[in-house]
């Protein structure tokens, strides 16, 4: 296979400073080192390349923009999104793995934990020595969590937990859940750690998406948690909204390097491939296809960029990242369809990346908020009426 | 000891090579410039013997500006400094290793890495010739080293083999794919080379002795012929492979 040279039609690399440049590369050079060689028999045997989990520690992209003083790089948002970019080039699994350990697990520690919680686990999570995960979901409440039934009460010493959670990336990986839970009415986050008696985190199997991830419910009955475990800065809802829209940022990024790959791939085959007499990618529908793709490419890098640029000025909206999320998962999953055709039969097998792109991209453009639910945020924000209880 | 590592910036290997509107040069539009990679494994040994042993790396590159993309990623892999040989016009390898030669000896460092070859005009030359103006001693082609104070043992790779020389210090190593597994920069390495100056300097001027007069296109290649599909058609191709290709 051709090495990966990146696609950048408007020169969107003239925005990017010297360490955004080498961030991408590093991070680009590293999945096609370690994930493109093994991914797609990890994606058939439905594992986790569990080897990689240190190595991406090493390289430091596990809360890569908090600072430094918790063994991290403390890098811009540009460089935060590159990297996620890369990683989802490989795969989304990958690229989730590194999601939920940033943006669920290490940044609700460092924005609502306390000092000791921060120097306990961030240093260590960093460097993936140790596996977190988040749980907010429900089996009856998604898109509405705010509904949850998993409660919190007030017992000596700490609290006991009780409920279910669904839905949760590593979590029979994890060594610690950020479990949000109702105490008294208000959503709270509670670190729930591996191995705490009456807490289990069974996998959930039989997914024809995101294979190369682990899937898991959270079960938790009379499960005491110790004062110290309860995340005291968060209060409500909104605490763990505040998580979800970074780990919407990152996939808005992520999915525009599965788009890359798929282009790539198609790009590549329809050059290579001659039907009658000459390659597929002479014919005017393929053409077509292919310009389609790259101009849907363009755009999502220019929203991302700018996205970035408006979160490290601190001006982001909720609402400006819905936006980039809705849109390039959407897109991503059309351009991953595409390229499938494109490749005709082909397409279907794992010689190819794009059909498991786009069986993720399925995954990818319903979690961390649906299609859907990104349009009614917009629709609400534009016209002043929620079409929505919130 | 202080350990400097030679480095060239050069054209990506999968960038598509277009010859200039001038007949004589590359045209730089759409091609992306990389750390040379023969010169990775160069900084790797450079960083391995630095970790175990001590000491201090220093990186240097001859060139413009545009070097300083890869001075910067060999920091970010962990070398300490790094200094760019300011020179706008392309110099013949004798004057890059000439420049380099009188900044390694102001640095005063006595293991110094190149990597076997720059992957741009593969002259595989300029490592040697720097050993030779310093009168270091010189091992090239190396896939395995071992340095015990100032005795050095040095694998190199050699047509169908393996040849192992002991030699020592002052020395120039050139290194070959093998000699180690290099590292990526990390993102906290980046941010510390973020911090850390290159220093700029001008070499002493120099009048290149060799003057590049055209770049090619290598010629298209034909297309193949296919004789038969079964073994009727070997006398055809031993014919032809004598007398019209002369390979046997």
């Amino acid at each position: 296979m051709q090495k990966f040279v990146g696609v950048d039609y408007y020169n969107i690399e003239d925005l990017l400073s010297e360490e955004e440049i080498l961030v991408r590369d590093s991070v680009r050079k590293f999945i096609d080192d370690n994930v493109i060689p093994v991914i797609e028999k990890h994606y058939q045997d439905g594992t986790f390349p569990m080897d990689l989990i240190p190595k991406l520690g090493e390289l430091g992209v596990f809360g890569m923009t908090l600072p430094q003083k918790y063994g991290c790089a403390e890098m811009n948002n540009v460089a935060y999104g590159l990297a996620m970019q890369e990683l989802e080039r490989g795969d989304s699994g990958v690229r989730s793995f590194a999601s939920v350990q940033s943006a669920l697990v290490m940044y609700p520690i460092f924005t609502f934990g306390s000092d000791d919680q921060k120097e306990k686990w961030l240093p260590q999570l960093a460097a993936g020595q140790k596996i977190g995960c988040f749980g907010l979901t429900e089996p009856d409440y998604g898109s509405n969590p705010g509904g949850m039934v998993t409660k919190a009460v007030k017992t000596e010493g700490g609290y006991i937990l009780n409920g279910a959670k669904m839905w949760i990336t590593n979590g029979t990986l994890a060594d610690i859940a950020v479990v949000w839970a109702k105490l008294d009415g208000v959503v709270k986050g509670f670190l729930v750690e591996k191995g705490t008696e009456g807490f289990s985190a069974p996998e959930m199997k039989g997914k024809h998406s995101l294979r190369a991830s682990v899937t898991s419910e959270l079960i938790l009955q009379d499960v005491f948690i110790p004062e110290e475990n309860l995340l005291p800065k968060s209060d409500g809802l909104k605490s763990a909204l505040m998580c979800l829209n970074q780990a919407r940022y990152g996939i808005a990024w992520g999915v525009t390097g599965s788009m890359m790959a798929c282009y790539d791939s198609a790009l590549n085959y329809a050059k290579s491939r001659v039907q009658f007499s000459k390659p597929i990618a002479a014919y005017q529908l393929t053409q077509d296809k292919l310009v389609y793709i790259l101009t849907e490419i363009t755009k999502a890098q220019l929203l991302n960029y700018r996205l970035a640029v408006l979160k490290d000025q601190k001006k982001v909206k909720h609402t400006h990242i819905s936006m980039a999320k809705r849109n390039n998962c959407e897109k991503a999953l059309e351009i991953a369809r595409i390229a499938r055709e494109i490749l005709g039969a082909n397409g279907i097998l794992d010689e190819y990346p794009v059909m498991r792109h786009s069986a993720n991209l399925e995954s990818v453009k319903t979690y961390e908020g649906t299609h859907e639910m990104h349009t009614l945020i917009l629709g609400e924000d534009i016209t002043g009426f929620a079409s929505f209880d919130s | 000891m202080k350990i400097a590592v030679c480095v060239s910036h050069v054209p990506d290997t999968a960038a598509k090579i277009s010859v200039g509107s001038d007949g004589k040069s590359i045209d730089p539009s759409g091609v992306t410039y990389v750390l040379n990679p023969y010169d990775e494994f160069a900084i790797e040994e450079a960083l391995k013997i630095k970790d175990a042993q001590g000491g201090e790396v220093v990186a240097i590159s001859v060139g413009t500006d545009a070097n300083k993309e890869t001075l910067r990623k060999a920091l970010a892999m962990g070398a300490d400094s790094a200094v760019l040989l300011k020179e706008d016009k392309d110099r013949d390898s004798i004057g890059i290793a000439k420049a380099l030669a009188e900044e390694i000896k102001a640095q005063d460092a006595k293991l110094v890495f190149f990597g076997k070859q720059s992957v741009d005009f593969d002259n595989s030359i300029t490592g040697q010739v720097t050993a030779e103006l310093l009168d270091y001693n010189c091992v090239t082609v190396v896939v395995d080293l071992q340095i015990n104070g100032e005795k050095v043992t040095a694998e190199r790779e050699i047509e169908g083999g393996r040849e192992i020389v002991e030699t020592s210090l002052p020395l120039v190593i050139t290194a070959q794919k093998g000699l180690n597994e290099p590292r990526y920069a990390s993102l906290k390495g980046i941010m510390q080379a973020k911090k850390k100056t290159i220093e700029e300097k001008t070499p002493s001027p120099y009048e290149n002795m060799i003057e590049l007069v055209a770049m090619k296109r290598p010629p298209a290649k034909q297309p193949g012929k296919i004789l038969g599909e079964d073994s009727s058609a070997v006398p055809e191709l031993v014919r032809l492979l004598r007398e019209e290709a002369k390979v046997i």
